[in-house]
């Protein structure tokens, strides 16, 4: 009994040794840079490394002055970013999960050429954001794009839009990327989920003359339900913190401008570090805040 | 393939509907190609085709080959969707001068004009080697960390455990803008402004948790009896690492590896932030910035030469290791 106590008291030392240099890389990558970001939100640097600052507690947030509030909590433009993120997000993993699921179904069934097509799923995945963001923003083209020439062939629009530029169809625009960016995503991780069901259940299903879309509903649907689960909270963790996408395709546009497009362009293009550093901490309380509600109603099971 | 009449005559009533859909579907189609190549469509054109779409569903009923109808759908709509819009960059890549502002749907010019001009306009050259160093640097730094920590966390028992996976999994998703003012600070402090090591120190902080996660989620597959034998033979777990696991292992490590490598070549956010000198840049920031003095002059064609030099061999890649980036991307999460 002592001896496998040695044993085994020795193994958990040699696994603290072994994980030493991983914790310290994320304690210096991670917990103390976050630490940092969120001292900084408490002070009044205007550009990083020039002068002295002073700590003014949580006046960058919200402060009363002369009849009126002020701060990152009183701006409109930090309210509409919070907005534009989780309406982005909503809509474009809503989206991703029924198109990922439908292309995983039929990628599902039997046929020739099923190969070739999981590959070519992968393309768009593979692509780097900002490369598919300047594919989108050339087929999006208001003069030139090849997306306003198809829907003018075919009679649904009447004359080109500009579709990154124009306030009313930017976020539509955003959406259209991320969508075909990540749909692949959702479609390997529904296949994936869709491959370990067991057989036995659809010829069960068949004999009793269950039609198709009831037999979606109710068999694979909620056989797939956790790991989509899973699927959704990465992907929604995702949209919940973009930036490329947004800066490239539509820069300059208040109505995409996601919460980090927020925070960097104040910490630093506006010189407004200090400001900049409240909007990423309040950023970061929010994806937190929405995590644990996610994981708490979803009943998500992470890790082991 | 034996064709034969196969049904009945008359549809079954639950059937009828998917035959209307697939009916709507045929004619929706044919009619939208026609009015794309530039027929002018009247009623009497939309009634034949309609017609047409009728006969051709009806009869695809009859000899019972209504499911390889949707599967040709589904084929042609996934096939589209998924590789269009990288087939248009490439075709606008290759036309220069004035063809590139017409629309074309099919290749009209050649010409590797676009391809010369980024390489001798800008620091591109200089930006793509930059590219592959950090990604290559950072992916090996991360998996030389992630190993041993892989395997603590995945054959060891210990408290805590638990906690730190969650921990690890939750910086993976960390929302990056968060670090980003705390990180220039450290970045300045180590004198790595606009240099590429600033890159690769900050890009740690999502490959090294990507690595760890999957490469646990990997190690927890291997035989428990490999590692018996090997602690009977007296074996310390520095040799069960590299001499029993990592044989086994290096399929993994290359899946891992590959992610981490695509994971850091696309990284934006940091590369804009923390480097601002032309020569130093990656190439997603080099492609960001490629542009003109107005929305006229915006060198499309350059940055689609851009574009596809940097895609064409993720995709090579993707394609070569298909198999082994679905495992890996399932181990990460449909297992965690």
């Amino acid at each position: 009994m002592t001896k496998t106590s040695i044993l085994t008291r020795q193994k958990i030392r040699t696994a603290w040794i072994f994980l030493t240099p991983m914790i310290a890389v994320l304690l210096f990558t991670a917990a103390w840079p976050l630490l940092r970001t969120i001292y900084f939100s408490f002070t009044d640097i205007a550009e990083f490394g020039q002068g002295s600052y002073e700590f003014i507690w949580f006046k960058n947030y919200l402060f009363y002055q002369d009849g009126e509030w002020r701060g990152l909590l009183a701006t409109e433009n930090w309210w509409r970013s919070v907005y534009n993120t989780l309406f982005f997000t909503v809509i474009s993993v809503s989206l991703e999960t029924i198109l990922g699921v439908l292309i995983a179904l039929a990628l599902n069934l039997e046929f020739r050429g099923r190969g070739i097509l999981r590959a070519a799923i992968l393309i768009p995945w593979a692509i780097p954001t900002i490369v598919s963001a300047k594919m989108w923003a050339w087929m999006l083209n208001d003069q030139f794009g090849i997306l306003n020439d198809i829907l003018i062939k075919i009679g649904v629009l009447a004359e080109p839009i500009a579709w990154t530029a124009s306030p009313d169809t930017a976020m539509a625009a955003i959406i259209i990327a991320d969508v075909w960016k990540t749909t692949p995503f959702m479609t390997l991780l529904a296949l994936a989920a869709l491959q370990l069901l067991p057989g036995e259940v659809y010829e069960a299903a068949r004999v009793d003359g269950i039609g198709p879309i009831k037999r979606f509903f109710s068999i694979t649907l909620p056989l797939i339900k956790q790991p989509l689960m899973v699927a959704v909270i990465f992907r929604a963790l995702d949209s919940l913190r973009i930036f490329d996408l947004i800066y490239v395709l539509t820069p300059n546009n208040e109505a995409t401008m996601s919460m980090s497009v927020y925070s960097k362009l104040e910490m630093f293009d506006f010189s407004k570090f200090a400001y900049g550093a409240s909007a990423s901490t309040s950023l970061f309380l929010i994806i937190t805040i929405l995590t644990i509600l996610y994981i708490r109603i979803g009943r998500v099971k992470l890790g082991q | 393939m034996q064709l034969a009449l196969t049904k009945e005559l008359r549809p079954p009533r639950s059937y009828l509907w998917q035959l209307g859909l697939q009916i709507l579907i045929m004619w929706l189609v044919v009619r939208t190609f026609a009015r794309g190549y530039g027929l002018d469509i009247n009623l009497s054109m939309d009634l034949a085709f309609f017609i047409a779409s009728v006969f051709i569903n009806y009869a695809c009923y009859l000899f019972g080959q209504t499911q390889r109808l949707w599967i040709i759908w589904m084929v042609l709509f996934i096939a589209v969707f998924s590789v269009f819009p990288f087939y248009y960059s490439v075709l606008t890549s290759l036309e220069t001068g004035t063809a590139i502002f017409e629309v074309n749907y099919v290749p009209t010019s050649f010409s590797i004009g676009n391809y010369v001009s980024v390489f001798r306009n800008n620091y591109f050259g200089l930006n793509l080697i930059n590219s592959i160093i950090v990604a290559f640097v950072v992916v090996c730094l991360s998996l030389l960390l992630a190993v041993t920590a892989s395997f603590s966390l995945s054959r060891i028992r210990f408290r805590g455990r638990g906690l730190l996976l969650l921990t690890i999994l939750s910086v993976s998703m960390f929302p990056q803008v968060s670090v980003l003012s705390g990180l220039f600070e450290l970045i300045s402090i180590f004198g790595l402004f606009n240099h590429l090591g600033s890159l690769i120190f900050s890009y740690m902080i999502f490959t090294l948790p990507f690595t760890v996660w999957v490469l646990t989620a990997f190690m927890r597959e291997l035989p428990l009896e490999l590692e018996e034998a090997a602690i009977m033979d007296g074996a310390g777990p520095w040799r069960i690492i590299f001499k029993v696991f990592m044989p086994l292992l290096w399929p993994s490590l290359v899946t891992t590896g590959l992610l981490a490598f695509i994971a850091a070549w696309n990284e934006f956010l940091f590369a804009l932030t923390f480097i601002l000198r032309n020569t130093q840049r990656t190439v997603p920031v080099a492609i960001a910035l490629l542009t003109g003095a107005s929305e006229r002059e915006i060198p499309w064609g350059n940055i689609m030469a851009a574009s596809v030099i940097v895609t064409v061999p993720l995709v090579i890649l993707v394609l070569i290791f298909q198999k082994r980036i679905i495992s890996g991307l399932t181990a990460g999460a449909v297992k965690g």
